[in-house]
């Protein structure tokens, strides 16, 4: 497996010039003569898509929703980081490039960190061009708030629903080409496979989810923007829809999928209510700010919390990082409750569970000003679980949230497959092994926006437009799988729905290659979830038929992929044996249960490349190389 | 709880459709109104029938995918809330629930309680956004808007796009909708270039799309899970009478 990064020469802070002014171009007059296809109408695939569409290219764009904007970037909430240093408060692309750089913890690509850092600006100047509403001062510039990580204050935001604007942002942009005729847009429409021919991605297979029909597509290029695979856990923070398949589909024919095993958990979600649970339910990092976490000192205690005082309760946070207390990263606040709750000192349903108490900042700050801060968050808090954290602490429970690893991609956002670019969440490419808030909206619309476009005509202009046959035996083949594989879920007609499977594999995920792994833990998991595969190919039911709308078809098709992928993921967290960001190996800690990462061994990309049908995949590795910054254990005590 | 569930089915566009009724007879308060349909589907595989197929995708209010008309109410009981995070506390135990899909001409019926939306992003495409190509913009900060105005604007941003405020009305208007984008944008000075020629093409639109007009019952207002306010259609009117009266640009 090639796994040149193509980094380019020259110091860090001309790569990116340089190269696009070495990259060939396309003229005008032909880029018109190029199709190529992007799947996916997040805030990746949406950008990348309409940007594609202005320059020229003819662009066809699949969405499995109903809509293009309804892609999950719409959920995000936080906010967007970008290196303006509006506040003047020090910040630079610098700054922000070494933040990502420990954020991830020493495990991603410099290169690619710091041309994120440098475009990060511009993403704020189109988005706003574009009349997306940003919060703004009295004096009507735009207002900054600060987010972990980070001790600048750097992050834009429009309201809770930093999400939801870019995306509409970006589906403006992509629906003014539609319009235009410049972008045909496929909603409803599941891409079932990627088309190689001649070592080269150069179309689709896709199902259309109204009709049923499976068809083909071709192009000169093939980009997937279809976001994270959290979903392989079950329960997470991502849609109902977001899945591996395309991402999977493309390792199966032969690009490198890229650490796998990194996986976020974010430390303040609503807690699992019942086993009638389909997903969990995000509340903002910023909670952390006035809400102080504790759990009772004693195992099993059931007093309600009003009745525990102060004296018997254990403010983990606080105790373990006096210096971060409440605000320590991520990862660290995640493990410390599953810590807590291991040690049965857990609250509420099946003692999953930590307090956030906010009765503190109420007596500090008044009600009022409280409800200024976070009305919005405990109005929905409140309509989740019919508690009012006005008067009872707020329960919450780490979850799964993101997904650091993706396809592997060089720096012009090529797989190992020429012609496939991946870009936004599904890529594996600026987060290391640890994401920082405020930094997957960055990186998806500086794929989509500004480093795409540029990189994607280097390799068309090195192609003959329109030179595959639809026909090729390739396409022939593909489409056969996918028909096969259709007739093959419909046929079984057993006994458990696929919604059972899923909910079996999210279980073993979880208690295996969660929030904390151990060897003899991955290992069962390796040997179980290939039990739970071969269970499900004999035994699932699967309802309705092949024509027509059958949501049930589609979810056993992604099942069916998280069944194989899961495997693939503990294979992965199996041979890092380290701990390193959100990826935590019980054997490789400190004393203090604090993250061991073993950089002489483990400073590089792991990179899987797919060897067929019940073969062992095998492991390829991409050394990290560091010239600009020094490796630092990361200490928030 | 237990529940008696009457669910519109319907196999096709054109098939005719028909309620169905199921008894859930352990249905949790804390489940949300999609996890109880869930819990029907999986009911019905085990029945060995075919389960109930309805819209949904982020189940936390926000994509705008899910769209059913609970008890005769778009989205259901609870204001300020889609069907996706209302909760079944908000029921009786015993009480009978009718499930439809949307009910308008310009969001025919797909399968079930699915309908086809697309009607909406075509009035995006015909006219919704500012005409800006990526790069080549001018700072952030050298577009300065008063932070009422930005506000303003964010409020009206807000909306989901989940056809709510048709399938309320009687006309099946899509005013609200239209109204919320086009206020949005001629509230903002980024939007201030093609503001008449924007409302002309999405009013166009909407009329070719088979939506009705708005005669101010106010119903969309009253359904709106983002609660996106009816001067918005105010602001609509005056924007499109002033682009028929002085000219497609102001
Ligand atoms: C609740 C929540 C809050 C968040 N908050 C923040 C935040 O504050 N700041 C931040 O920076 N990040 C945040 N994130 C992370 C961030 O939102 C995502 O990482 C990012 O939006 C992903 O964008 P994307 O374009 O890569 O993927 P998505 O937006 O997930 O888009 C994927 C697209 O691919 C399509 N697709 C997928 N599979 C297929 C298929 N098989 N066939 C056809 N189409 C397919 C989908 O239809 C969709 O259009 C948050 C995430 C969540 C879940
Ligand atoms: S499922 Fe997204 S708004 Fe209800």
């Amino acid at each position: 497996m090639n796994l040149d990064s193509k980094i380019p020469e020259g110091p860090l802070s001309e790569k990116w010039q340089k190269h696009k002014f070495n990259m060939k171009l396309v003229s005008p007059a032909n880029k018109r003569k190029y199709h190529v296809i992007v799947v996916g109408s997040g805030l990746a695939g949406g950008s990348a898509a309409a940007t594609l569409a202005e320059l020229g290219y003819n662009v066809s764009c699949f969405c499995y929703q109903d809509s293009p904007r309804r892609a999950h970037s719409i959920a995000a909430q936080g906010g967007i980081n970008a290196a303006k240093n509006y506040p003047g408060d020090g910040d630079s692309v610098f700054r922000l490039f070494y933040d990502t750089i420990k954020g991830g913890d020493f495990r991603s690509r410099e290169a690619n960190v710091y041309r994120l850092a440098e475009v990060s600006a511009s993403i704020i100047d189109q988005a706003t061009a574009q009349g997306v509403p940003f919060a703004r001062e009295y004096g009507g510039l735009l207002a900054n708030r600060s987010f972990g990580g980070a001790q600048v204050s750097r992050t834009f935001y429009a309201r809770g629903q930093t999400g939801q604007q870019l995306l509409l942002g970006a589906y403006s942009a992509l629906s003014r080409q539609i319009g235009l005729g410049q972008v045909k847009m496929y909603p409803r429409t599941e891409i079932l496979d990627v088309v190689v021919v001649g070592g080269k991605a150069k179309g689709v297979i896709v199902r259309d989810m109204v009709t049923g029909k499976i068809s083909r597509y071709k192009a000169d290029a093939v980009v997937l923007g279809t976001g994270g695979y959290g979903n392989v856990f079950y329960l997470s923070t991502n849609a109902m829809g977001c899945n591996v398949t395309a991402a999977y589909r493309a390792y199966k024919r032969g690009a490198g999928f890229a650490n796998p095993c990194y996986t976020q958990i974010h430390p303040t979600c609503i807690p699992v209510s019942g086993t009638h649970q389909s997903k969990l339910t995000l509340m903002s990092e910023s909670l952390r700010n006035d809400g102080r976490v504790w759990v009772p000192q004693q195992q099993g205690d059931s007093r309600p919390p009003h009745e525990i005082p102060d004296t018997e309760r254990d403010y983990y946070l606080e105790r373990k990082y006096p210096s971060f207390g409440n605000l320590a990263p991520r990862d660290i606040a995640s493990r410390s409750a599953k810590e807590a709750c291991d040690a049965g000192r857990g609250v509420g349903p099946g003692g999953l569970g930590v307090y956030l108490d906010f009765a503190d900042a109420i007596r500090r700050l008044g009600e009022q000003t409280v409800r200024e801060r976070y009305g919005n968050l405990f109005h929905m808090y409140q309509k989740i679980t019919d508690e009012n954290p006005y008067q009872v602490p707020m329960r919450i429970y780490p979850a799964v949230h993101y997904t650091m690893g993706g396809l592997w991609v060089d720096y012009n956002l090529q797989s190992t497959i020429p012609g496939l670019h991946v870009i936004g969440e599904a890529n594996f490419s600026d987060h290391g092994a640890n994401r920082l808030g405020a930094s997957a909206l960055m990186q998806g619309l500086a794929d989509g926006y500004f480093v795409l476009p540029y990189t994607i005509g280097n390799y068309l202009s090195g192609e003959v437009p329109d030179d595959v046959d639809i026909d090729a035996p390739e396409f022939e083949r593909a489409e056969k799988e996918v028909r096969d594989r259709m007739a093959q879920l419909l046929s079984i007609q057993g006994k458990k729905s696929p919604t059972a499977f899923h909910r079996e594999l999210g279980q073993v995920m979880w208690d295996h290659c969660g929030m904390a792994r151990n060897r003899a833990g991955l290992e069962k998991a390796i040997q179980r979830i290939p039990e739970i595969r071969e269970e499900f190919w004999q035994n699932v039911r699967v309802t309705g038929a092949g024509e027509g709308l059958n949501q049930q078809l589609e979810l056993a098709g992604r099942v069916a992929d998280f069944l194989e992928y899961g495997e693939l993921m503990c294979r992965d967290a199996l041979v890092r044996e380290e701990s390193c960001g959100g990826h935590f190996r019980e054997e490789y800690q400190s004393e203090e249960g604090e993250a061991v990462r073993n950089d002489q061994d483990f400073a590089h990309v792991a990179v899987w490349e797919y060897q067929g049908q019940g073969k062992d995949p095998a492991r390829h590795v991409e050394q990290l190389e560091y010239e600009n910054v020094k490796f630092a254990t990361r200490s928030y005590k | 709880m237990k529940i008696q569930l009457h669910v519109w089915r319907q196999e096709s566009p054109t098939a005719a459709g028909s309620f169905e009724t199921h008894v859930l007879d352990s249905v949790s308060p804390d489940m949300s109104f999609l996890e109880m349909l869930d819990s029907l589907n999986e009911q019905l595989i085990e029945a060995k029938k075919v389960p109930v197929d309805f819209d949904h995708d982020c189940r936390e209010g926000i994509c705008g995918s899910c769209s059913l008309n609970i008890n005769g109410v778009a989205h259901g009981p609870q204001s300020g809330t889609t069907a996706c995070q209302l909760h079944m506390r908000s029921f009786k135990d015993g009480d009978d629930i009718y499930v439809e899909p949307w009910r308008a001409n310009a969001f025919p019926v797909l399968k079930d309680l699915i309908t086809d939306r697309s009607g909406f992003d075509r009035i995006m495409q015909s006219g919704g956004f500012v005409s800006v190509s990526t790069a080549g913009v001018p700072d952030a900060n050298a577009i300065p808007v008063a932070k009422q105005d930005a506000d303003e604007a964010m409020d009206a941003a807000t909306c989901i796009g989940c056809g709510a405020c048709v399938a309320a009305c009687k006309n099946s208007s899509a005013m609200l909708f239209v109204s919320a984008k086009v206020s949005q944008l001629a509230l903002l000075p980024q939007g201030a270039p093609e503001r008449g020629r924007r409302v002309q093409a999405m009013i166009h639109q909407m009329d070719q799309e088979g939506f009705g007009h708005c005669s101010n019952t106010y119903e969309c207002e009253a359904v709106c899970p983002k609660e996106i306010s009816v001067r918005h259609i105010a602001r609509l009117n005056r924007e499109y009478f002033k682009a028929c009266f002085f000219g497609k640009e102001d």
